[in-house]
This record gives structure tokens, C-alpha cells and sequence, in this order.
């Protein structure tokens, strides 16, 4: 498992630069330009100084080359020199976004918290709604639980986000009251009417991103436990007088966790993209809210870095899967 | 008696409170919520002049001499304004002198002297640092500092209007120390200083996080030790225009909203709500559709398609641009568009006062019957019946209409479209995503530079009172073409003699008459005369505040929270 492990971490590396590559070179690419949200009073010759400031005038390779140098070698620099208190790296240009003139690294470490608390915390709120009804709509298949789930998941996954984040401010903001519309990212948790503030902040948020991410999962785990239901064991184990309880939990639920473990893993980039729309309704500012600003701004260096960061993770996640289910499944096996 | 008794009662209670609003104590009002659904990315205008960034920054940095919401020039950090009068403008108009206010200081408490002015520029025009405002020091050869508190600027040429060069939000005064390393290149690099800048403002930056979120608090040096009223200002970002609408009219979360772009009837719906009320003011962004007078036909080659080389077939035509003019309804489309926000207008130039053209009659008619006669002079009719104007050699009245996508834009389209062809016209329509349309990307074959279409819509605007720059931008050399990298401001390629020696007329004098009456030729030659300009709407700016918040004064000749120093918090 470890020579496997390390075969594809070292695959992965080429894999790796050629997405960067073609990330680089669609963007290159794409339409828009950095200066359109410049007001037109601005003169044609200053927009062209401005855009020769952001290095806009050297050819492409010189740009990859110098976006490869400054992710790969001046960034992990400047991580080292923040932990140890070095000096390496020192008068190096470090990847500067084009709409902040600030690094993009930092903002993206400012931005992680924001995200992970509210997308992180709305994923792991969906697994765990998502498993149990799961078992139980598998369990009484076609019960008036499993119809009503079945409606619920349908809901959560075909109602898009946008609609159900809106409606839930029009209900419980503007006319209850009851939670704030806009998040406040400033807020720190110091006590606990401050944490009961970031509950409620949070709450509508994670409660659509919640529906959306168990309306998926329970589907999962509802045909998961069908199939193995089915299942030879399962007619041995009943036979030999378990009950029940014993036979659904230890036996059933434990081999359908095995896709079921999967999907949730790959989904965990998806954690750190960020709800796009979901932050810019409720106005999380996290980094999804921070992609599509970027996208809009044609501000390239942070699109290629976040992208970047973005592939990186969903590399490292399918790996992570791919063990994983080693370790679940004995009769699978890499080397 | 009693009755006289009880009023002199409430005038003096009247009276009371009203002077209890004006004497403020720094920091008593609390905390003030503003929201901008496009985010700030920066606080230094002379790294971007996107609008948001130039707003936000106004809370901290200050020019020498502001607009006020009458677009009458006072004084900021400087003691008076320099004219002919006063001697602060040489009298040959080759330079201005600038004395700065006793006694002003920096927020560290370091006094504000001639050499921050004169670092300013040499900030703004050193090489490579690609500054937003550059356009603000056009014609400046020199800015020096006569001693700490006089700076005098020089020019090139002689200059009738001086108040330029640090006038307005777009171009304060920066700290020479805060900045020393960040000449040139090295200016992207100087994160700390371009988001956390040293101003003289009533504001000073506490915590500033990029696209999100910007914390203010009171400067305490601020030279107005009773102002500001408000001791933090806590500066959201993000979202869109409905959302911010929301924020401050029904749920009452944040005092002040900015740019609320939305149509009539869902912002008279949402203050409805009674938690805050719609500013809105006038300025000089005008939504208009340029013509083309070449031919942008894409049957020429490359790199000749919309230039000089080619007129356009029928655009050319005085009639033919008449009748585009007359067959629209600019009443409906303010209606449609913009409601109270909007007004109908021909001009290029709709304000200040002095320079606006009468257009009254011209914004008004909507006359197809006489747009059609005014065709059929042009010898223009419809001799094979499919509904659209053909001339004698065969030249159709066929169209390409070009925008940015945007729901008012493309409401807009659609209707003017259906009035075109009601007189014979053929209008194909195309709306382009606003970042390549107003990129000005020479390799994009979309931007409203190349204009590649026969007419085009946008809005667009000018800084400050004066159209000089604005009117001088119609001139032969200003034309996008293939030479000069299509970059230029004539989109319609005007080239015209007698526009240029009127132009050069008005550049040269001094005198105010005479200036609005040659700037109101201009316009006129432009757009009532000759409809080489279409104009729509003259668009007003839209934000909302809290009803407990006062001083708001909505200014669109300056940035918009210019007076901060002076809002404070009404007692319900």
C-alpha cells in the first residue's frame, strides 16, 4: 500500500504542472481584460501603462515560468521564513494579485476560516443527516419515512441554492427577524453570546448547504444499503438468528459504507472551493466568493493560484479514496 | 397666550434638538454599518480607479479642494481656492499656487507639508507604476514645494482650467514617508501601505481584509476635534445590488448602501419596508449610443474594418442619424429603466449648469413620421416590400447594435430595436460580457474601441465640472485604429476640422462666458446638430441610507462619502 501510495504521489506531480499549464493557457486565453472595471474616464495611454505594470506585455512563457517560480519557490520561502523566523525569502516577488496588489497567498489564508466553518461544518452536518436516513429509508423501502426522505432529497437536490438561500432570507430575516442576512466575518468567538452570534450568522447558510449535501449523500446510502441488503451474507446472517439490529448495523451497514465512504471523500475539495453561490448570497466572502470576484476582476494570478490549489486538492482527496478503500475493503488490493 | 406660549414652547425645543444634532462629541454616535455590493480591493486611488476603491478610500485620504453636491469647488486641505482673483493663478494660466491649512496632520501626528503634495506626483508619474490617475497630471511639468505649506504646480502650456491636479477623491494628498520605498514597480508591492494607508481623514484603518471586509475607526488628529460622530465604521463588501437594497431598507442591518442600480418599482417596494429611505442626485454619466461613421463591415480585411479608410455607407448620412433620434422614445425608456433615477436627455455634456446645451425639444420629440420623411430624403424606401429601406443602389438600412450584457441594456436594445424597424430598419442585436466590451483588449474583436457594429451603447461620464478633456477626446488623432493599438476615445471616428478649431478655441480662454459658449457648440455639434452621439438617459446616482443616520449628502462631482465627517446618528 505504501509503494502505492508513493507511486501516484510521484505521478501526480507531472499530472500536476500539465493542469497548471492548461489552466494557465485557458485563462490566457478567455476574453476580458483587467482594466474593464476601470471607469472609462481613465485615458487610453494610462490603461496601457497600467496594464504594462501588471507584466501584462511579456510573453506567455515568461509569465508561466515566472507564476511557476514564485508558487513553488518563493511561497514555500516565505512559509518557512513565518515559521522559523528566517530570512530566505527576502526582496523575492511573491504571487501578487492584480485586483489587491497584495499577496495572494495571504488572502487565501484569510479567507480559509470563513469557508471551512461554514462549508466545512454544513458538509459534515449533511453526512451525519444524511447517513442515518439513509439506513432507515433502505431498511423500510417504500415506508411512509422512506417517501417522505425520497421527497426531501429530491427537493435539496433540485432546488437550486440561490433560490432556497434567498427565500430563507425573505422568511427568517426580513420578515422574523430571527437571523442576520449578511455574515460578519469580523465577528470573534470570545464568549458565549459572541459563539450563539456566529450560530445564528451561520445557521441559515449551512442549513442550504446541508439540504444540498445530504439530499446527495442519502441517496448514496440509501442504494448502497438496497444493494447489499440483497446480499447472500445477509440471508446467512439472518439464518443463523441474529437479529435484526445486529444484521443492518455490523453487517449491512459496514459494506455499504465503502462507496458511500468514497463520494464522501471526494467531496471534501469541494469544502475548500467554497459554496460559490451560496457565500456570495449570504455574503460569506469565503474563497468561492473569492474565485467568481476574481474571475470577474480578470484578476489571473489569484484564478491560477485558487484553480491551482483546487486541483491540487482534488488529486490528493481521489488518492485519499483510493486508500481508503483498500483499508475497508481487504479483498482490494494495489501491489 | 397659551396657544403663543406652547409654540415658542416647541420652536425652542425645535431649536434644541437641532443643535443638539450639530454639536457632536468625536466618537459619541457609535458604530456606522456601510455596505458597497462590489467589494474594496485597495485604498489607494492611484493604484485602481475602479469607483468602489476610490469611495472607500475617501474615509481616509484628502485632496486640497473637493466638489460639494452644488459641483461648487471649496477648499479641503487647502486654505482657499488659488484664481486670477487671489493670485494663485498666474496670470498667463502656466501655473497654480496652493497653500495648504495651518497646522493639519497626518493621522501618526507628523505635520502635512508641501513635499506630500509634491511626492504625490512624483508617486503618480514615476516610471512604471501604471497609476489610475495619471490623466490628473497631464500637462503638469513641475509640482514643487515654495516652502512647508505652498506648493506651486507648473505647466507645459498655458492652462485655463488648473483645478485638476489634486482636486477630488481620485487624486488626495499621500503621506511622502509612508510611501518613500513605493516609487514605480516596487508600488504593488507596498501591501501594508496601499491597504492600511496614513491619511488626514476622519478616518483611520484598523483591520483590512481584501474584497470582504475594511474596519475604521475615528482619527484622532483629525483637525476637527468635535467630528467625526461616529467612533468605528465597519465597511461590508460583497453581494449584489438587491441584496444591499435589502440590507439597509428591510432588515435594517446596515445604515448606508451604495449604488443600489435596481429597477423602480423593487426599490419603492423595498423602502415601503420604512426602516430607510433612496438618495438619489444628477451628475454627467449619460447612457447614449454612439454611431459609426466607418464601416465596420466584416466583408473588408482585417485591420481596415471600422477605420477612416472606409465611411460608413448610410451612417454618414445626416438624415439617416436624424431619424435614429427622432424615432426613439427616451420618455419610456427612463420609465422602463430608470424611474425617478433617471431623466431623458440628447446631451453629452448634461451638467453642470453652464455647459449644458438646451435640449429640451430634442429629448422630447419622438416623431417616426418624420423620421420616415427624413429617410425618404435620404432616399431611402422600401421598394421590395420586405419591410426594410433600400436607396437606389441597392444599399440596405441593415444594422448591428451592440451593448454589455446588462438587464437595463438589453431592455433598452430590445425596445429602441422594435422602434428602428417600425421606420425601416433592420437591427440585429449582440450584447457583450462588460469585461472583454470594456477591456479595451486590442487582440478582442468586442471592445467598444474596435467597434465592430454600427452603433453601440454605453454610459459614460466625466470627473469633476470641467468637459474639457471629456469634448477633447473628438478629434482626428484620438481615433482607435490599427496604428495607435486601437487605444483612443473617438469612437465614432469624428474627424472634423471646424470641431478641432473650436475645441482649440475653447482650450485656450479663460473666460467663463465664453467658455459655456463654446462648450455648449461642442456638445451641440455632437449630439442636437448632427446625432453623431445619440443621447438616452442622464443617469442619476442611486444609494440608500437608514433612516436614523443624518448629514447624508449624496454628491456625484465628488466621492459619495465626502461629508463622512459630518453624518452623524438621528435620535428617533
Amino acid at each position: 500500500m505504501l509503494t502505492f501510495t508513493i507511486r501516484r504521489l510521484v505521478l501526480a506531480i507531472p499530472t500536476l504542472l500539465f493542469i497548471a499549464l492548461v489552466i494557465f493557457l485557458l485563462l490566457d486565453m478567455a476574453p476580458g481584460d483587467p482594466m474593464a472595471d476601470q471607469p472609462l474616464t481613465i485615458p487610453p495611454e494610462v490603461r496601457e501603462e497600467m496594464r504594462r505594470a501588471l507584466g501584462l506585455d511579456q510573453p506567455v512563457y515568461v509569465r508561466f515560468g515566472l507564476w511557476l517560480y514564485q508558487f513553488f519557490v518563493v511561497e514555500p520561502l516565505v512559509v518557512i521564513d513565518h515559521l522559523f523566523g528566517t530570512a530566505y525569502s527576502a526582496g523575492q516577488a511573491r504571487v501578487i494579485s492584480w485586483q489587491f496588489k497584495s499577496p495572494v497567498m495571504d488572502i487565501i489564508v484569510q479567507r480559509l476560516p470563513q469557508t471551512l466553518w461554514v462549508v466545512g461544518s454544513a458538509y459534515m452536518l449533511g453526512v451525519l443527516i444524511a447517513i442515518p436516513i439513509g439506513i432507515v429509508s433502505a431498511v423500510r423501502q417504500y415506508s411512509v419515512f422512506d417517501q417522505i426522505g425520497t421527497f426531501i432529497s429530491m427537493v435539496g437536490f433540485s432546488v437550486p441554492t440561490f433560490f432556497t438561500g434567498v427565500l430563507l432570507i425573505v422568511i427568517f430575516s426580513v420578515n422574523l427577524g430571527w437571523f442576520p442576512s449578511i455574515y460578519d466575518t469580523q465577528l470573534r468567538v470570545t464568549d458565549w453570546s459572541s459563539f450563539g452570534q456566529q450560530v445564528r450568522q451561520m445557521a441559515l447558510p449551512v442549513f442550504v448547504l446541508a439540504l444540498f449535501n445530504a439530499a446527495q449523500i442519502s441517496r448514496y446510502m440509501r442504494a448502497s444499503m438496497l444493494d447489499n441488503m440483497t446480499q447472500d451474507y445477509v440471508r446467512t446472517a439472518r439464518a443463523k438468528g441474529m437479529d435484526e439490529r445486529t444484521v443492518v448495523l455490523r453487517h449491512v451497514l459496514r459494506n455499504s459504507m465503502i462507496p458511500v465512504v468514497t463520494v464522501i471523500a471526494l467531496g471534501v475539495p469541494s469544502v475548500f472551493g467554497g459554496a460559490i453561490i451560496t457565500e456570495q448570497v449570504f455574503k460569506v466572502n469565503g474563497l468561492g466568493a473569492l474565485l467568481i470576484t476574481a474571475i470577474n476582476a480578470n484578476d489571473l494570478p489569484m484564478v491560477q493560484t485558487l484553480t491551482f490549489i483546487f486541483a491540487v486538492l482534488i488529486v490528493l482527496f481521489n488518492l485519499v479514496a483510493d486508500v481508503l478503500y483498500g483499508i475497508l475493503d481487504p479483498r482490494i488490493r494495489y501491489d | 397666550m397659551r396657544v403663543k406660549t406652547a409654540l415658542l414652547g416647541v420652536a425652542s425645543l425645535a431649536f434644541a434638538s437641532q443643535a443638539m444634532a450639530q454639536s457632536t462629541t468625536r466618537g459619541e454616535d457609535g458604530n456606522l454599518n456601510i455596505l458597497f455590493w462590489q467589494a474594496v480591493s485597495i485604498l489607494n486611488p492611484y493604484l485602481s480607479g475602479g469607483t468602489k476603491d476610490v469611495e472607500a478610500s475617501a474615509l481616509v485620504l484628502e485632496p486640497l479642494a473637493r466638489y460639494d453636491e452644488n459641483a461648487t469647488l471649496i477648499p479641503w486641505l487647502a486654505e482657499e481656492i488659488p484664481s486670477l482673483e487671489n493670485g494663485g493663478v498666474a496670470e498667463d494660466l502656466t501655473s497654480i499656487t496652493w497653500t495648504l491649512k495651518e497646522g493639519i496632520v497626518w493621522a501618526d501626528g507628523s505635520p502635512v507639508t508641501a513635499n506630500d503634495v509634491v511626492f504625490t506626483w512624483q508617486y503618480c508619474t514615476a516610471e512604471g507604476m501604471g497609476c489610475a490617475q495619471e490623466g490628473k497630471f497631464e500637462g503638469v511639468t513641475n509640482v514643487e514645494a515654495v516652502d512647508d505649506r505652498t506648493v506651486r504646480i507648473t505647466f507645459g502650456a498655458p492652462t485655463p482650467f488648473p483645478w485638476v491636479a489634486f482636486v477630488g477623491g481620485q487624486s488626495p494628498i499621500i503621506q511622502a514617508a509612508q510611501f518613500a520605498d513605493c516609487l514605480g514597480a516596487a508600488a504593488a508591492q507596498c501591501t501594508e501601505a496601499n491597504t492600511k494607508p496614513i491619511g488626514t481623514g476622519p478616518f483611520q484603518v484598523t483591520e483590512f481584509l481584501p474584497n470582504d471586509v475594511i474596519s475604521f475607526e475615528a482619527n484622532p488628529n483629525y483637525r476637527d476635534p468635535a467630528k467625526p460622530a461616529f467612533a468605528t465604521v465597519t465597511f461590508k463588501g460583497g453581494g449584489d445590488a438587491a441584496a444591499a437594497a435589502r440590507a439597509v431598507l428591510e432588515t435594517g442591518e446596515f445604515d448606508y448602501g451604495w449604488n443600489l442600480l435596481l429597477a423602480p418599482d423593487v426599490l419603492a417596494s423595498m423602502e415601503a419596508a420604512g426602516q430607510g429611505q433612496i438618495v438619489s442626485a444628477f451628475g454627467t454619466n449619460v447612457e447614449r449610443i454612439e454611431v459609426n461613421l466607418t464601416n465596420p463591415s466584416p466583408d473588408l480585411p482585417e485591420g481596415e474594418r471600422s477605420t477612416v479608410a472606409h465611411p460608413h455607407p448610410f451612417l454618414t448620412i445626416p438624415e439617416v442619424r436624424e431619424a435614429l433620434s427622432l424615432a426613439i422614445d427616451r420618455q419610456t425608456l427612463v420609465d422602463v429603466g430608470y424611474g425617478e433615477t433617471g431623466r431623458p436627455t440628447c446631451n453629452l455634456v448634461p451638467a453642470p449648469e453652464i455647459y449644458k446645451s438646451d435640449d429640451a425639444e430634442c429629448a422630447a420629440a419622438y416623431d417616426p413620421e418624420r423620421a420616415m420623411q427624413l429617410l425618404e430624403q435620404a432616399g431611402f424606401t422600401d421598394t421590395d416590400g420586405d419591410g426594410v429601406r433600400e436607396n437606389a443602389d441597392g444599399l440596405r438600412l441593415s444594422m448591428l447594435y451592440q451593448t454589455s450584457t446588462n438587464r437595463v441594456r438589453q431592455d433598452f436594445q430590445a425596445l429602441i430595436k422594435e422602434w428602428w424597424e417600425e421606420i425601416g430598419f433592420e437591427v440585429e442585436l449582440r450584447n457583450v460580457d462588460a469585461a472583454v466590451y470594456f477591456g479595451g483588449d486590442p487582440a478582442s474583436p468586442d471592445t467598444i474601441e474596435k467597434f465592430y457594429a454600427d452603433v453601440e451603447m454605453y454610459a459614460n461620464t466625466f470627473e469633476g465640472t470641467d468637459p474639457t478633456s471629456y469634448l477633447a477626446a473628438y478629434t482626428c488623432d484620438k481615433i482607435p485604429s490599427p496604428e495607435n493599438n486601437w487605444q483612443g476615445q473617438n469612437m465614432n471616428r469624428v474627424c472634423d476640422p471646424a470641431y478641432e478649431e473650436m475645441l482649440a478655441q475653447f482650450q485656450g480662454t479663460a473666460d467663463q462666458e465664453e467658455r459655456s459658449r463654446l462648450a455648449k457648440a461642442l456638445n451641440s455639434y455632437l449630439t442636437i446638430e448632427n446625432h453623431i452621439i445619440i443621447g438616452l438617459v442622464d443617469r442619476g446616482r442611486v444609494s440608500a441610507h437608514s433612516n436614523t443616520l443624518g448629514g447624508v449628502r449624496l454628491n456625484t462631482w465628488d466621492a459619495e462619502l465626502w461629508n463622512i465627517a459630518d453624518w452623524h446618528r438621528l435620535d428617533n
